[in-house]
């Protein structure tokens, strides 16, 4: 009999894992379990479906009848344990379901510190389908809703509300938005543009307690500096850790998400976790035990499918990038760049605050090697920093070839003259900036 | 600043119902000068209707009624007549009062019975206020209109806050979401194209009202088409507005919408009626074979040339013949055979589609709210295909045989070549594509379908040029790495129904043959994912695009990012194939 393959989990790990497993082998029975949705969707879109951009359906990458035809059987079930002496799990009604190999990609759950009133009815966050209609219910027609919580999570969800006409006001407490990740510079020019958008933001301020009415339901917030904001919604957008509460009597080994080996295998040879769930024992290079971006999560997914189907692969996420969008503006990063320098680096930036354009860029003091890259209101191409910090090429070379890089639509003004004479001027160099190339483009992702 | 907005909305309603009670204003009266005028421009012999047509006279207040009276008789006249005939052959009369008889007999199309027949009466028929007030009236309904409809517009530039994206709403609304309004819209719409391809005699007093903005141009009134045209112009300047508006921080929608509403205004309006104006033929050069399916027809050759160059294929007449028609026979052909393929291969069919075409200038612009009801599943897909050839291949027979009539191909008198009489083909073409397809279906669908529903399924060069870009041609959608989180705004907002985040979230280039390349789904993408360019060919299609180890065995690390991410997903397309 062919091996069964159960997979907990439908988001973008799972169905990853699960597609590319069905990719490389055949013959074996793939079992996708979800409580969540009966389809996999693009959990960062919800947003766009409150705002009415999308419809939810729109949200799902697939068509329902390609999982019968890639023979991906969808289970919408919630799973409650675990036995993994006897390789199989339990449903919550009482069925079983018996497996070879388990994947577990349950993905997080919101934060929420024991605040006071944290369950009242109008009170939520926002990473799940549920987390989403929860949202849907208790926003209907309100006037003003406050975000708690300076990060991703938050500002889409304060941009959510904006675009229904709901008042918005956001506790961040740090002394500016995004403080961990972003510099203060970067950071004051999105929040500048948040007040654009007339978002009420409130720095150095958290949350208190939130206050119920008598029906249960959230009616105001009180901060740490005794200030009664009223309110009917809450959203608690803390950041989120690893839903894995349901291995508690598990023989699974856990800590704050499923702890993996390389391979993304538990400490049970047969049980592996990937995504949002998954907590690397040790951190692959130049990241962190538990990353929760989408690509990760597709990444790990891939990378156990290889494992799964008899080519065993530690899991190697290469450097790091990202992207947003805070309103209107578009950040990207690539390669590392913290909010303050570390020891022998250096910086450069250049900006049109006025156009909510930016860029900020890291190298090595001394060897000048460059290290990474902040742009916010420039699209650049991920192929070109990614050969870039692979082959550890110079700011100076960077900026040489800055034209290349750009990814931009066609007729869009064109700012690279302008940063490298601005970096001339500051680094005393002399750099001319060359022509795009096509012939360098291609040979960036050959 | 929303109260103007909400004056502009009322004043373009008002406008509205004032263009709409049009058609129940005013008078048409017939009197027996109007008769005579009537039977002799159209040749009539027929002394039944002639004499029959006398109970016409008299004063009707709505233009159907007399049309269906003028109807009747001649089809009562045509029985009449072909009875007669009947009659004369069984007894085995002369065969001149046979062919006598034949002659009389009015011949009337289905189709275009009302456009072709009763409309020219009606049009010479109307008295009373209407044609009395042509001035006031245009002022009270198009100018107050478009008035209206900037006053709603112009606002948005600050109503709508921060230059930006500006979908909020976009499936919560009744106009946008398939609502009451859309069914509304669309109800009106099919209403309005049936009237103006089959019953333009309804329209009569609308087209009154443009007699001044037509004689200033061209000279001569309005007909259905002037009005028709001056509509369109309208409507796509408002609407183009809007769009400059909605996406004024993206400089390749600003200048793209400026282009389609220059080839609209320019080419597609004023030069042609500026040419009727110096009695040369209209002409839109920029409307290509085979979207203008009649380009190499024997009429339309005619009404260039003065002569059927491919009835005779006479060469020396050609040579002789006025000069600028002979430059529109020759544009027409350069344009189709030279600058349509050398453009595409440069840069995509955009160029055409999303720039310069009148079809595609209406739906980025009066289309443009209406783009995310594109059918994206794979089965819309298969069908797409099927359609768009078959047209392409119903208008190249069609063409193919104009220019074989008579056993003459490029002037070679020889029997190999196989011949077709087109003349049905034409007529169902012109009936079911021309005017169902392109206009009730191509624009009435707008707010059901989406926008692009003749180009994306119907338009013969559209899937001329797609054939082109798909196989040879510097353009393409390039990917961002990994960067998708398939979020899907660029497939939702893809008005050809391309499923661009199957693509996207691969990292493979889209080399798709219906992309327009109208660069909504670069403009939504909130990861900077997609990119319209121009490059060379080598490495456009990019179905397994990248399969580098990133770094050094002695790093002892794999990007595997780029290779599993992007370069081995090549075997998994199978939803799409």
């Amino acid at each position: 009999m062919s091996k069964h393959i159960a997979i907990i989990g439908n988001g973008v790990a799972g169905i990853t894992c699960a597609r590319h497993i069905r990719k490389r082998d055949s013959d074996c029975k793939i079992t996708v379990i979800s409580a969540e949705t009966e389809y996999f969707f693009s959990r960062t879109a919800l947003m766009y479906v409150y705002m009415g951009h999308m419809k939810f359906e729109h949200t799902q990458p697939y068509e329902n009848w390609f999982w019968e035809k890639n023979r991906i059987d969808l289970v919408f079930k919630y799973v409650v344990s675990i036995d993994t002496d006897n390789n199989d799990l339990k449903y919550d009604d009482g069925s079983q379901l018996a497996y070879d190999e388990l994947v577990i990609a349950t993905g997080a759950k919101s934060n929420m510190f024991g605040w006071k009133g944290q369950d009242l009815k109008g009170v939520g966050g926002l990473y799940s389908f549920q987390d989403l209609q929860n949202m849907e219910k208790y926003t209907q027609g309100i006037k003003r809703g406050v975000v708690v919580g300076g990060g991703l999570i938050g500002i889409e969800m304060a941009e959510m509300m904006l675009s229904r006409g709901i008042d918005v006001t956001f506790l961040v407490r740090e002394r500016h938005f995004w403080e961990h990740i972003l510099p203060e510079n970067e950071s004051n020019m999105i929040m500048a543009h948040m007040k654009e958008h007339h978002l009420d933001l409130r720095l150095s301020t958290e949350l208190d307690e939130i206050i119920g009415d008598e029906n249960g339901r959230a009616k105001a917030i009180k901060t740490n500096t005794g200030e009664i904001i009223e309110c009917e919604w809450v959203g608690l957008t803390t950041g989120v850790s690893p839903n894995v509460a349901f291995l508690k009597d598990s023989n699974i080994e856990i800590e704050r998400g499923v702890l993996v080996d390389e391979n993304c295998t538990t400490n049970i040879a047969n049980v592996h976790a990937i995504g949002d769930c998954a907590e690397f024992k040790v951190a692959p290079d130049g990241r962190r035990n538990i990353e929760q971006v989408w690509y990760t999560g597709k990444l790990m997914g891939e990378t156990l499918a290889k494992t799964l189907t008899g080519s065993p692969t530690p899991y190697s996420p290469g450097h790091w990038f990202n992207s947003a969008k805070f309103f209107d503006i578009e950040y990207q990063t690539y390669g590392v760049v913290l909010p303050n320098l570390k020891e022998g680096e250096e910086d450069f930036s250049w900006d049109r605050a006025a156009d909510n354009i930016c860029i900020h860029i890291v190298f090595n003091k001394e060897t000048r090697v460059f290290k990474g890259i902040n742009t916010f209101g420039i699209r650049m191409r991920h192929d070109a920093f990614n050969q870039w910090l692979n082959e550890k090429v110079t700011v100076d070379f960077v900026m040489e070839h800055l034209k290349d890089a750009n990814f931009d639509p066609e007729f869009y003004n064109q700012h690279e003259e302008e940063i490298v004479d601005q970096f001339n001027v500051e680094q005393g160099t002399s750099i001319a900036v060359k022509k795009k190339s096509w012939q360098r483009i291609l040979n960036f992702i050959r | 600043m929303k109260s103007i907005q909400q004056i502009g909305l009322i004043l373009f309603l008002m406008a509205f119902a004032l263009f709409n009670a049009l058609m129940f204003m005013g008078k048409f009266e017939v009197t027996q000068g109007k008769l005579d005028k009537f039977t002799e421009s159209k040749g009539i012999k027929s002394e039944v209707f002639i004499e029959q047509s006398k109970e016409l006279i008299g004063e009707y207040s709505f233009s159907l009624d007399l049309s269906e009276k003028l109807l009747t008789i001649a089809e009562a006249s045509h029985t009449h007549h072909r009875k007669v005939i009947t009659e004369f052959e069984s007894t085995g009369v002369d065969k001149e009062l046979i062919n006598a008889e034949w002659g009389k007999v009015i011949w009337l199309k289905e189709t275009k019975k009302h456009g072709n027949f009763a409309a020219p009466l009606v049009a010479i028929c109307g008295t009373g206020f209407v044609v009395e007030n042509k001035g006031l009236l245009f002022s009270l309904t198009f100018l107050l209109g478009i008035l209206g409809g900037l006053l709603h517009v112009l606002p948005r530039l600050k109503t709508e806050g921060p230059a930006g994206i500006k979908n909020d709403g976009i499936f919560q609304n009744q106009a946008t979401n398939r609502g009451w309004i859309a069914w509304l819209v669309f109800g009106y719409l099919i209403a309005f194209y049936l009237a103006l391809y089959f019953f333009p005699d309804v329209l009569t007093n609308m087209i009154y009202v443009l007699d001044p903005v037509s004689t200033s141009l061209n000279g001569g009134p309005a007909s259905q088409w002037f009005l028709y045209g001056f509509m369109y112009c309208s409507f796509m300047v408002v609407m183009g507005i809007k769009m400059m508006i909605k996406y004024r921080h993206n400089k390749y929608q600003v200048i793209r919408s400026i282009s389609v509403l220059f080839f609209q205004l320019g080419f597609a309006f004023l030069i042609p009626e500026l040419l009727v104006r110096f009695q040369k033929p209209w002409f839109d050069f920029k409307s290509a074979w085979p979207l203008n399916y009649s380009a190499f027809d024997n009429w339309s050759i005619k009404k260039i040339l003065g002569f059927d160059f491919f009835e005779t294929w006479d060469f020396n007449a050609l040579i002789h013949s006025d000069t600028l028609g002979l430059f529109m026979l020759v544009w027409g052909f350069i344009l189709t055979l030279v600058i349509v393929p050398v453009m595409v291969y440069f840069y995509g069919k955009r160029w055409y589609c999303s720039w310069v075409c009148g079809c595609g200038g209406l739906a980025e612009t009066v289309g443009d709210p209406y783009r995310q009801h594109s059918d994206k599943s794979l089965k819309a897909w298969k069908f797409e295909r099927v359609i768009i050839y078959s047209v392409l291949l119903f208008a190249i027979i069609m063409t193919y045989g104009s220019l074989s009539r008579e056993q003459f191909f490029l002037g070679l008198d020889y029997e190999a070549f196989i011949t077709i009489e087109t003349d049905d083909l034409r007529f169902w073409y012109g009936f079911a594509v021309g005017s169902i397809f392109s206009g009730v279906i191509g624009t009435g669908f707008y707010p059901i379908f989406g926008n692009r529903v003749w180009c994306r399924f119907g338009c013969p060069l559209a899937a001329y040029m797609g054939i082109i870009q798909r196989f040879k041609s510097r353009f393409r959608i390039t990917t961002n790495g990994a960067q998708c989180i398939s979020c899907g705004n660029c497939s939702t907002y893809c008005e050809q129904g391309i499923d661009v985040r199957a693509y996207a979230q691969k990292g493979e280039n889209i080399v798709r043959s219906s992309c327009v390349g109208c660069g909504i789904c670069s403009a939504v993408c909130p990861r900077g994912v997609l990119k319209l360019e121009n490059g060379p060919e080598e490495g456009r299609i990019t179905e397994n695009p990248i399969d580098i180890t990133m770094a050094t065995e002695d790093e002892g690390k794999t990007s595997e990012l780029r290779k599993i991410i992007i370069g081995e997903q090549k075997n998994l397309t199978d939803f799409n194939k």
